[in-house]
């Protein structure tokens, strides 16, 4: 895991160890909380060596860390999509009440969405959902992990104005 | 709108603060503020610190209009899907404004529904996948702090580090498979005197076909094999790998079988999914 460039899936951590993906798993789990600077993370389908976020000062001085930037617009564009995938460009925008072209035509180029066939409904349009790059820079071990819609109901209080910030 | 030339003090009017009037002033004029009209109206109706579902729409209303009218004063350029806003926001204005027809004696079972029922169901939806979004933000910021390795060690051959194949056949690869079959076939040439019979093959008995080589062979069984296997009776037809073809594509639909790839530009293998129903 340390020479991989991606995640490991934990039939192929099998394959290379030769043992049992069970026993593969174990062997994970057992690694939890070892390691000083590093720890192994579930992510978009597999395992992957990564440092821990406590260390992000002292790395990020070596290593930039991507920057994440995406308008208000295009994350909450990303999140219907994520819960409501496969969907269509007209399903988003009677959600959002807005045009989304652009926003989905930039998700798309960051290879965060990506095509997923056409609805069979007139007009056939396209529909949508995500990547796997998406739950790596969501630090998802999958679509499942993503919280419960529901429990976004109660946190209407929370919104502030901090939502509010324009695009850079 | 009896307000459009309004000034920049107009602001005063939707009560927005300092700081918040900097967004709209500040040059250059950024992208609108607000990512939608679900998002200016949510934000309206949350500084009125109320209940969603009892909205005061006379003055959200009157609100939103200002706003509009502001980014207008401020040559901002607005999306038409705030003008629809602002129309459906005076249709439900105006309806509540309306007297009700007196119910009928036998009809007071059937309650008129809130003029703003529609536009609050919209907005509690919206205002959850906002939520979501906020959490996302907040998600991708921690995962911003753990770093895994994205570059190879340099001057090492890298011998299994391409993606991983299995079960991420595309589209793609798929149309190249049948190309290959159907240049097989087209390979034998037609003989030029030939009965020409009614063909007998369907969708459905080729689905039972690939089924049947599936339950056969547990490990799987090449794409090619489908069309080429021991003990056929006839010489492949174009017909023949067509239908064969949308039969896989049905089963795969139907999630009976998932089709693999284990190495780049290797054989595709079709396998059967463990669970599935019997054969219909």
């Amino acid at each position: 895991m340390f020479m991989a460039t991606r995640p490991l899936g934990l039939g192929e951590l099998a394959e290379l160890l030769n043992i049992s993906a069970p026993a593969v798993r174990q062997l994970l789990e057992s690694l939890e909380g070892r390691y000083l600077g590093m720890q192994v993370v579930e992510v978009a389908g597999g395992w992957q060596l990564a440092t821990k976020p406590q260390f992000a000062e002292y790395v990020a001085q070596m290593h930039r860390p991507p920057k994440f930037r995406l308008s208000p617009s295009a994350l909450e564009t990303l999140a219907i999509i994520a819960y409501r995938q496969p969907i269509t460009r007209p399903e988003i925008e009677q959600l959002r009440g807005v045009n989304c072209d652009s926003v989905v035509a930039t998700l798309i180029d960051r290879e965060f969405i990506c095509e997923r066939g056409h609805r069979n409904a007139p007009g056939r349009p396209m529909m949508y959902g995500t990547t796997d790059k998406f739950l790596q820079m969501f630090g998802l071990a999958s679509l499942d992990s993503l919280p419960d819609l529901a429990t976004f109901i109660e946190q209407q209080q929370a919104t502030t104005m901090e939502g509010y910030v324009a695009e850079e | 709108m009896e307000n459009t030339a309004v000034s920049i003090t107009a602001p005063i009017a939707v009560n927005l603060t300092e700081e918040q009037l900097s967004r709209f002033t500040g040059y250059p004029v950024t992208l609108p503020v607000f990512a939608g009209p679900l998002d200016l109206l949510l934000y309206l109706i949350k500084r009125q610190e109320i209940d969603i579902t009892d909205i005061p729409i006379a003055l959200v209303t009157a609100q939103f209009l200002d706003y509009l009218a502001l980014m207008e004063a401020l040559d901002v350029e607005l999306a038409s899907d705030f003008i629809v806003m602002a129309a459906t926001l005076l249709e439900i204005k105006s309806r509540m404004l309306l007297p009700r027809p007196p119910a009928l004696v036998d009809e007071e079972d059937v309650e008129e529904e809130d003029p703003r029922a529609e536009l609050v169901r919209r907005l509690v939806e919206y205002q959850q996948y906002k939520s979501a979004a906020q959490s996302l933000a907040q998600r991708a910021d921690e995962q911003s702090r753990v770093f895994p390795r994205t570059t190879a060690v340099e001057g090492l051959p890298l011998t299994r580090m391409l993606p991983e194949l299995d079960g991420d056949v595309d589209a793609f690869t798929l149309w190249t498979a049948l190309q290959e079959v159907l240049a097989r076939v087209e390979a034998v040439a037609t003989p030029a005197v030939r009965e020409v019979t009614r063909p007998k093959i369907t969708i459905r008995k080729q689905m039972l076909h690939i089924l049947h080589l599936l339950s056969a062979s547990p490990e799987g069984v090449t794409f090619t094999a489908v069309f080429f296997y021991e003990g056929r009776e006839h010489p492949l037809t174009r017909m023949e790998v067509i239908v064969t073809f949308l039969a896989m594509l049905e089963l795969i639909r139907l999630k009976r079988l998932v089709v693999a790839q284990r190495s780049l530009f290797g054989e595709i293998l079709l396998k059967s999914v463990q669970g599935a129903l019997p054969v219909m």
